[in-house]
């Protein structure tokens, strides 16, 4: 086998254009995913059905089916529908959209958690709703999810390459026009994995020790 | 949906077939793997575990498509081992959601209680013996969860092949796209046929569920499935204090719990 320390020299500035593209759509992403999640989570607690029934059918079905035909439907459907966006903003929203599903879940589990005497205390002090919710109960579920959340964060980052399919320039988009371009194929599909290794595994030793700090 | 025409369809259904295979394949390799990398990961020879340990940190930190890309474009070209795209397929998904796998069988054989393989060793069972007749049977039910959250996640997986030219679903669903111009009516119809192979499969799994805990004289537990969660009448959740047993976080999370 041929390696090509050359190529990789020259792969390099296509690289960190796809890294950063990879950390925006991460980012972008994650947050999508938080705060959606977070809707999906309270909205399947609500008291009606009307609320509760069609956001757990959405959550499921989404959760159950795969993201990359997902984002073949946004990107190919929605102009069909009249809305035209970026294959970029496509795949925040495909990869915010699904990944919003388990994070739903994760909050479900971390709100469910909370034990029942700090719902009783609110109560006893008559807080209103709203601010049991976002002074008692939020603050406690979340801060145990952190970790959870996070291990979400890594495997975003493990779809991310999906998005190429749809035509984002993101680290195995670069890859792929870089070999097409330069009949190199070792050398960028092998650096874009080892970075991949070289992200995610720092990124859960990281993780680990926040749940140790945070869990107890 | 007019427009899709029989032989379009037939595309989809044998789109349909093929994933079913690669889904079948890849999980019989991945559970060789989850098995053989999750018991290799609790031997007594630090030099296995440290072994098994980096196959697990290796394949859970790459990302399945790149692998793929990999061992299509990388083994042709730097080593001359050119695979059938299916086999490629199937390798690398069983690899990916093995090592996934073997932190469940992990996780499962750590959380038998140490008693029971005192017990025997007291009746000097062999560790081999320990294992087969102890602490495994004890531990499988244990596994079948997560490991239906995996196949979950396996299943979604396949459709990456697509990107590389196996006729899958999703793949078809691409050639049925082209022939109709219309998107819509196709990935509709292709993401109902993914959901409700997701959803066999999740049947399936509970079965083989309530076997294994049969086997070991358990009860299986009441989760909230998706049926449960939708049959709205039995479970009207106040918003408020509801007594729950008060669970780490997000034990119950579906798919790679510790990703």
């Amino acid at each position: 086998m041929t390696f090509d320390w050359s190529a990789v020299g020259d792969f390099m500035p296509m690289f960190w254009r796809g890294v950063v593209v990879t950390l925006e759509v991460l980012a972008l992403g994650s947050l999508m995913a938080f705060a959606l999640g977070l809707v999906w989570a309270l909205a399947q607690r609500s008291s009606l059905k009307v609320v509760r029934w069609p956001v757990t059918a959405v959550t499921e079905f989404v959760r159950n089916t795969p993201l990359l035909v997902q984002l073949f439907f946004l990107y190919y459907v929605m102009p069909e529908w009249g809305i035209t966006l970026t294959a970029m903003v496509t795949g925040v929203i495909g990869l915010g959209l699904h990944y919003s599903t388990y994070t739903a879940e994760v909050y479900r589990a971390g709100i469910d958690g909370v034990p029942a005497g700090q719902w009783e205390a609110a109560t006893a002090l008559s807080l209103p709703r709203s601010r049991t919710w976002i002074a008692v109960i939020l603050p406690q579920a979340i801060r145990r999810v952190v970790p959870a959340l996070g291990n979400y964060v890594i495997a975003m980052l493990k779809d991310s390459p999906m998005l190429f399919a749809i035509g984002v320039l993101e680290m195995l988009g670069e890859a792929r026009q870089f070999s097409s371009e330069t009949f190199q194929t070792v050398e960028p599909y092998t650096v874009v994995g080892i970075a991949f290794i070289l992200i995610a595994y720092p990124a859960s030793l990281l993780l680990r020790a926040l749940e140790r700090r945070l869990v107890r | 949906m007019s427009d899709i025409s029989w032989g379009l369809w037939e595309l989809l259904l044998n789109g349909v077939w093929i994933t079913v295979q690669l889904t079948v394949y890849s999980a019989a390799l991945g559970v060789v793997v989850a098995f053989g990398i999750g018991i290799a990961r609790t031997h007594h020879l630090r030099i296995v575990r440290f072994l098994s340990g980096a196959y697990f940190e290796i394949f859970r930190g790459t990302s399945a498509l790149i692998l793929m890309f990999w061992m299509f474009f990388v083994l042709p070209m730097g080593f001359g081992w050119q695979l059938i795209p299916m086999w490629a397929a199937v390798l690398t998904l069983g690899l990916t959601y093995g090592a996934y796998g073997s932190e469940v069988v992990r996780g499962a054989i750590a959380a038998v209680s140490p008693g029971q393989r005192e017990a025997g060793i007291a009746l000097s069972f062999s560790p081999t013996q320990q294992l087969r007749k102890i602490v495994l049977p004890q531990a499988w039910p244990e596994m079948i969860p997560p490991f239906n959250n995996l196949l979950i996640e396996l299943l979604k997986g396949t459709a990456l092949v697509s990107i590389l030219g196996v006729p899958d679903i999703a793949f078809g669903a691409q050639l049925v796209r082209n022939a109709t111009t219309q998107s819509a009516p196709v990935y509709t119809i292709i993401l109902v046929m993914y959901f409700v192979l997701a959803f066999v499969l999740t049947r399936g799994m509970r079965v083989v569920e309530r076997h294994a805990k049969a086997g070991i004289g358990q009860a299986p537990p009441k989760r909230a499935g998706l049926t449960t969660k939708l049959s709205i009448g039995k479970q009207s959740r106040p918003i408020g204090p509801v007594a729950r047993t008060a669970a780490g976080p997000a034990v119950d999370a579906p798919a790679e719990g510790d990703v």
